[in-house]
């Protein structure tokens, strides 16, 4: 086990929120199709507020501080946000689409020693990402802001979600980031409007396609592992949990409230209200959260998945049960390893359902 | 350069939290990552850039943990060393405050 594994594990065994992913605002400059935010300010926390919730994350244990969004340079304070987290020694990582970002920007981004900037690349092709975000010349942009923080030496990573639109294009991508000399990392999960709205789903890829995925050298080391046929559960497996989400993690809107994970909105509480420590221990739905071991899951518990699978408690939780299985999970471990898991079987079906709605429109007009 | 003369500081590159008694410490230019242990943290926390190590291994370590004053200068020598050779620590035989951590 790495020493950062190690100090994973004792975090989650000792209940220190070790990580946070913090959203310091939803409005962005682009308009991206698979977005799950609504990018309306409706009272995002000032200068002041998320000042005091970075203090209160430093007492709570908080060393790995993701600040995200929205775009976060839609903020006019984002740098002083930044400074105020680095003066209290967090690890900073920062979310971005990049179109922001000058050389001058980048400068101050290396000074302020922020371990690693996340910039979203849909494609290879300016035609395809532009129509993906909406914003005309946003690759351009993003290409250059890649640029500048690549020349000061600041840890770049280039992140992509596959969908419809540019399912073609992941190869053409990661050819592009090895030719920046910038990682690449490649993510097939479109997840639902914070709201509940599901219609963004219908960007997902079909199914099929994730084989291809899985069993590409490039972006799976140790493919015949990954892909083994799972092995029937131990009881060690059962007594695990999904993820880090409640644990060792969390996730702050910018409006104050807290949440297990990005992808988990299940109301904690709301760090405008009380204090965020208060919310960590005391929260029923948090504590909730962390009780529920892999021996309680509704389904899953019988799944022959359930030790290497995915699930996402979030996206069950979205699906309406935080205890039952998460479907796009169950097609990725259905589609990984070709075995069906206790959710299909229990529905009767020999292959995950599609999807991809039989008649689609999609939404981007985007060349071949 | 005589030993009661290093002056330490923490570098402004880096990201540090205690957990469960124990500094983590991660240098986010090269992304190495230490865990340092109760006697180790009480140098990193007193490393101001004002207080030289001699002072900081007289004043802070020996009184709060049994350890032989000679063995602990050493070992904190050794600390040092290991620490500033991966940009965690800065050192100097002048008082470093300006450089000090954020």
């Amino acid at each position: 086990m790495s020493l950062m594994s190690e100090v994973g594990q004792k975090a989650f065994n000792l209940g220190v929120p070790l990580a946070v992913h913090f959203d310091v605002t939803y409005r962005c400059n682009e308009r991206c199709v698979h977005c799950y935010l609504d990018h309306d300010d409706h009272g995002e926390m000032t200068t002041a507020e998320i000042k005091g919730v970075l203090d209160q994350l430093a007492e709570a244990g908080v060393f790995f501080l993701t600040l995200s969004g929205g775009e976060v340079f839609m903020r006019r304070d984002f740098f002083e946000i930044v400074e105020y987290a680095r003066r209290l020694l967090f690890n900073v990582k920062i979310k971005t689409n990049g179109v922001m970002i000058d050389e001058e920007g980048a400068k101050r981004i290396r000074k302020l020693g922020v371990d690693t900037i996340q910039i979203s690349l849909y494609s290879h092709r300016p035609e395809v990402h532009d129509a993906i975000t909406k914003l005309p010349h946003s690759f351009e942009r993003t290409l250059r802001a890649i640029r500048f923080l690549h020349q000061q030496g600041l840890r770049v990573t280039i992140a992509n979600v596959l969908m419809t639109a540019n399912s073609s294009d992941q190869g053409g991508v990661q050819e592009l980031a090895a030719e920046l000399g910038v990682p690449y990392t490649l993510d097939p999960t479109i997840t639902p409007m914070m709201d509940g709205d599901t219609s963004v789903l219908s960007l997902r890829i079909p199914g099929e396609e994730l084989p291809g995925i899985f069993r590409n050298p490039a972006l799976v080391a140790n493919q015949e592992e990954f892909c083994a046929p799972p092995q029937p559960p131990s009881d060690e497996d059962l007594a695990g949990y999904s993820c880090s989400a409640g644990h060792s993690f969390c996730y702050i809107s910018p409006y104050g409230e807290v949440f297990p994970c990005v992808q988990f909105p299940l109301p904690t509480g709301n760090i405008r209200q009380q204090k965020f420590l208060d919310i960590w221990n005391l929260s029923p739905a948090l504590q909730e959260v962390r009780s529920i071991q892999a021996r309680d899951l509704a389904v899953c518990s019988s799944c022959s998945h359930v030790g290497s699978c995915s699930r996402c408690p979030g996206l069950a939780y979205m699906e309406g049960n935080m205890r039952g299985p998460s479907s796009a999970d169950c097609e990725k471990s259905f589609y990984r390893t070709g075995v069906p898991t206790a959710n299909m079987l229990q529905q009767g079906l020999s292959k995950p359902r599609t999807t991809v709605p039989l008649i689609q429109i999609r939404p981007l007009a985007v060349p071949a | 350069m005589p030993e009661n003369c290093i002056y330490i500081a923490r570098s402004s590159a880096i990201a540090a939290r205690a957990l469960a008694g124990e500094m983590m410490v991660m240098n986010s230019a090269d992304s190495t990552f230490f865990t340092l242990n109760e006697v180790a943290t009480a140098i990193f926390q007193a490393a101001d850039g004002r207080t030289t190590l001699e002072e900081i291994v007289r004043e802070k370590i020996c009184r709060q943990f049994d350890v032989d004053p000679a063995q602990a200068q050493a070992d904190a020598e050794q600390f040092v060393t290991e620490l500033s050779g991966h940009g965690i620590l800065l050192v100097s035989d002048r008082p470093l405050a300006g450089e000090a951590s954020r």
